[in-house]
């Protein structure tokens, strides 16, 4: 008697490095290939669409600066969620990380705004990471002493984040410039990130924090305890480590760099703190951070292309008065292929009875 | 009369291949089993004998090769196809929901009506009259011990109706007794009819159970032979590919000092009881202190009260006069105190199994070297003597441990604690599931260590190997130590009575 299912799924540890490329690759094509269909559907030219959807990144100077500032928020937090994800500390506080980062890093920014410009900005750089380091690091204190669920607990801080800024927004920190519309002032010239190559420095921050990260989990001591801990916390204390401090230690550092994503989005591209400056940053970096697999060199390249699809479709749309909800079809689309593509990285279908031991 | 009735043939296999990468785990295999046969399968750590059990029970595929079963030409792709063929496997590490009791367990997944728990009840005392097990069926999968979570394993397999049953290293976990009881079982279920594989490194258990036996060399079937015309000597030999000396020695050492004093050590356990009692015992230099004792009767919090991992309720533990009760595991580390203990399901403590040799190799270490970064170096170049002198099967020291074979894992926890150079070496367990060689040469470098003046706490299961190997041995029951005595002029039969609960005189004299 064989089993009756016609398709079943089965785990596939076994695939090679070649296969693994293979299938991405395929996944690419599927996505464009059913993104293309959506848009004939909505009566347009898939080529022209898609073709619009990559000059758009890049068509200008302008284009190409804009792809990179959407791209350097992304690229950081997912840096910073990473350190957590690889202590299998599900993190998904990186929105509040941010926020807080941006508020601490604020206060400087519009308080303090005429001491010297490069103490200013070192001071709010400190501030941010301060910020999110404590957003994080709360947390972590709760799980270490109480083993509460980090992922809920992280989760809440968002929300207690986005309140704390409209909170300084309608009350202590409301600009009294703004006539009725509650906001907060602009920062002044001397609180903001320079610029290099016409774009705010916060790009070679991404940058240097790549290799830092890389560096820091492949050759560091404090990055193999975070491995170690990651695979087992009994295995971690059996061998003298002390899994509270580095559980501890690993969450301001990851909490500590989604900080320092606030300040350089506040104070490199808003220039004000608005409610939005994280914006959903946080939870992007959680997909940019798993497709790349924890590794810093990865999440640099999929964060440019999760910014070049963003930018594009913007283009895209204004380009050819789509709608936004067309352009996030489109988007959502494309999403859905290359997510599922690692379904299939570590599954593989079975058909009917085939695949046994028949050479 | 037919001379050979394929009706009696539960499997055949004829060329079975695996590879995994450039590792051959089997190459072409021919082997058969008769409904009613006992069949024993032996061969060396990394021989390729869980794998080819797991693509009878659909976990791996052949990459070539046909499988009959029954006389039918089959194919196996899940162990959903194997449960409906007949054939149920045991692994080591066993599949159960801690949370629910015996019978949700054992009629979890099957298919068909819902039914109730008394009429389950009654299916499943009528299968445990039939074979002989004992099942407490309220009782919870938290509440039980080793031996009982594989009985239910088993009834899993026979609830589900199969005639074919395999045993992955069943007894590598089990006391004496409940290897007894166990094979009272298989008996059972071979006069029914059953055929039955099982794999064990024990070779007196070879002897015992089985009709025939094949054995397996680096992915090779070497020979299937008769047990009734075979020694363990002879299979030894075919396993290995030459003669073994089956002698452990005892070599006399001098200057023996005390360095690990407990005293009146008292600790709670996990589950709120007192794991130990008011223990007292000296370990000196260069000697093998054994421990006796049924399964869970202290040993593991003996091995982490003193590594540092446990809290204590009362008592010291003095290393050279100075109470290490307080300090940190890794202070404790660097005292030259080692403590190895290879659990139940052999990854669960000591290793990270996702990580290669190297990096766990160095994982007590890597703190020695001064500065931010890690040196691995050192780590790698351990790492490659470690493979060279313990023999250890794996592609290079940087493929994850897990996908060693369970065997070779064991060889890399061991050889790491050896070469941290204690000056005690406490080992619970260390030959759990390794081969007669491999076992062999864990109990040379274990006196090895003696010899250079270590003080070797060696926790063991085995009461023969126990006897050979320590100089002295304590047997502890139920938490209480009941007694200390002299390994060479002790007998089997005193050290069971004491395992039992009786007490003795003590062999704990000082310097
Ligand atoms: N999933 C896997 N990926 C890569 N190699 C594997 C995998 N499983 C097993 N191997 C390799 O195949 C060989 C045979 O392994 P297997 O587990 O079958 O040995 P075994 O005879 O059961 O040994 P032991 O007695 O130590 O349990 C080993 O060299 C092992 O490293
Ligand atoms: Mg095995």
């Amino acid at each position: 008697m064989m089993s009756k299912t016609f398709i079943r799924t089965v785990k596939n540890l076994e695939r090679s490095q070649f296969e693994i490329l293979r299938l991405r690759i395929m996944a690419f094509i599927f996505a464009l290939v059913a993104g293309g269909l959506f848009i004939i559907m909505i009566g347009y030219n898939p080529v022209e669409l898609y073709g619009t959807i990559i000059s758009g990144a890049f068509r200008s100077k302008m284009a190409i600066q804009a792809t990179i500032k959407i791209m350097i928020p992304l690229l950081m937090s997912s840096l910073g969620v990473t350190l957590a994800f690889k202590m299998k500390f599900w993190n998904i506080g990186a929105e509040g990380q941010i926020i807080m980062g941006a508020v601490f890093s604020s206060y400087f920014a519009l308080f303090h705004s005429n001491l010297p410009h490069g103490l200013l900005l070192l001071i709010m750089f400190v501030a941010g990471f301060i910020g999110g380091g404590l957003w994080g690091l709360i947390p972590a204190i709760f799980k270490t002493r109480h083993n509460t669920n980090e992922t809920l607990f992280t989760l809440m801080l968002n929300y207690i984040a986005l309140h704390v800024i409209s909170f300084l927004r309608d009350g202590p920190w409301k600009d009294p410039g703004s006539s009725g519309f509650p906001k907060i002032a602009r920062f002044v010239t001397n609180a903001q990130l320079d610029k290099v190559f016409g774009i705010q420095f916060g790009w070679i921050i991404g940058i240097i924090l790549v290799v830092i990260i890389f560096i820091y989990l492949r050759y560091t001591k404090q990055g193999y305890e975070i491995n170690v801990v990651g695979e087992s916390q009994s295995t971690a204390r059996y061998a003298g480590m002390n899994v509270k401090k580095i559980i501890l230690r690993t969450m301001i550092l990851s909490g500590g760099i989604c900080g320092l994503t606030g300040v350089i989005q506040s104070a490199g591209s808003d220039m004000t703190l608005a409610a939005s400056v994280a914006g959903g940053v946080g939870f992007t970096a959680i997909i940019v951070a798993w497709l790349a697999n924890l590794n810093p060199v990865g999440i640099l390249l999929v964060s440019f292309l999760f910014s070049i699809l963003e930018k594009g479709s913007s283009v895209m749309q204004s380009t050819y008065g789509l709608s936004t909800y067309s352009a996030a079809v489109l988007q959502g689309i494309i999403l859905f292929f290359i997510l599922g593509c690692e379904f299939f990285v570590r599954y593989k279908f079975v058909f009917g009875n085939k695949g046994g031991a028949r050479s | 009369m037919i001379e050979r009735n394929i009706e009696n043939y539960a499997i055949e296999l004829k060329g079975i291949s695996k590879k995994f990468g450039s590792v051959v785990a089997n190459n072409s295999i021919d082997l058969d089993i008769k409904y009613g046969e006992i069949l024993a399968l032996l061969g060396e750590n990394g021989s390729g004998k869980t794998t080819l059990m797991n693509m009878l029970s659909g976990i791996y595929y052949p990459d070539g090769g046909t499988i009959t079963v029954a006389g039918k030409d089959v194919t196996i792709s899940s162990p959903n196809d194997a449960i409906n063929l007949g054939i149920g496997m045991i692994h080591q590490h066993f599949k159960l929901v801690e949370a629910f009791n015996a019978v949700d367990n054992i009629v979890l997944g099957t298919k068909g009506k819902y039914q109730k728990p008394k009429v389950l009840k009654e299916k499943i005392s009528e299968i445990s009259n039939k074979f002989g097990l004992e099942i407490d069926s309220d009782k919870e999968v938290y509440n039980m011990s080793v031996s009982e979570k594989q009985t239910i394993e088993i009834m899993k397999v026979l609830y589900r109706g199969a005639k074919i049953l395999i045993l992955d290293e069943p007894t590598a976990v089990l006391t004496p007794q409940e290897t007894e009881k166990l094979f009272r079982i298989l008996r059972k279920m071979k006069e029914q009819g059953s055929a039955i594989i099982i794999i064990t490194h024990k070779l007196n258990e070879v002897m015992e159970i089985s009709d025939r036996v094949a054995i397996l060399r680096k992915g090779n079937l070497i020979d299937t032979v008769k047990t009734c015309c075979t020694d363990e000597n002879k299979l030894t030999e075919l396993m290995v590919g030459r003669p073994v000396s089956l002698k452990i020695k005892r070599p006399e050492t001098d200057n023996k000092k005390t360095i690990l004093k407990v005293v009146d050590l008292s600790v709670v356990g996990e589950d709120g009881r007192e794991a130990l009692k008011n223990i007292n015992f000296k370990l000196k230099r260069g000697e093998i202190l054994g421990v006796a004792g049924i399964a869970g009767s202290g040993q593991k919090e003996l091995c982490e009260s003193i590594a540092g991992l446990m809290k204590i309720k009362h008592g010291a533990v003095l290393c050279n006069k100075e109470n290490i009760i307080g300090k940190t595991p890794d202070e404790i580390i660097d005292l030259g105190i080692s403590m190895s203990f290879v659990p139940e399901d052999r990854l669960g403590m000591g290793l990270v199994s996702s990580m290669g040799m190297v990096e766990n190799v160095m994982l007590k270490s890597y703190k020695k070297n001064k500065g931010f970064f890690i040196d691995k170096n050192p780590a790698r170049k351990l790492s490659e003597q470690l493979v060279k002198k313990l023999e250890i099967v794996t592609r290079n020291v940087d493929m994850p441990v897990r996908m060693m074979s369970g065997g070779n894992v064991q060889k890399v926890l061991l050889g790491r604690e050896i070469e941290s150079n204690p000056n005690v070496l406490i080992t619970a367990y260390p030959v759990r599931g390794l081969d007669i060689n491999s076992s062999y040469l864990i109990y040379d470098l274990l006196n090895e260590q003696k010899q250079k003046g270590v003080a070797v706490l060696f926790i063991g299961e085995d009461l023969d190997v126990l006897l050979e190997i320590s100089d002295r041995i304590m047997v502890l029951c139920h938490g209480e130590v009941k007694g200390i005595v002299d390994a060479k002029n002790t007998t089997k039969e005193e050290i069971g009575l004491m395992m039992a609960g009786r007490s003795m005189e003590g062999a704990d004299d000082d310097e």
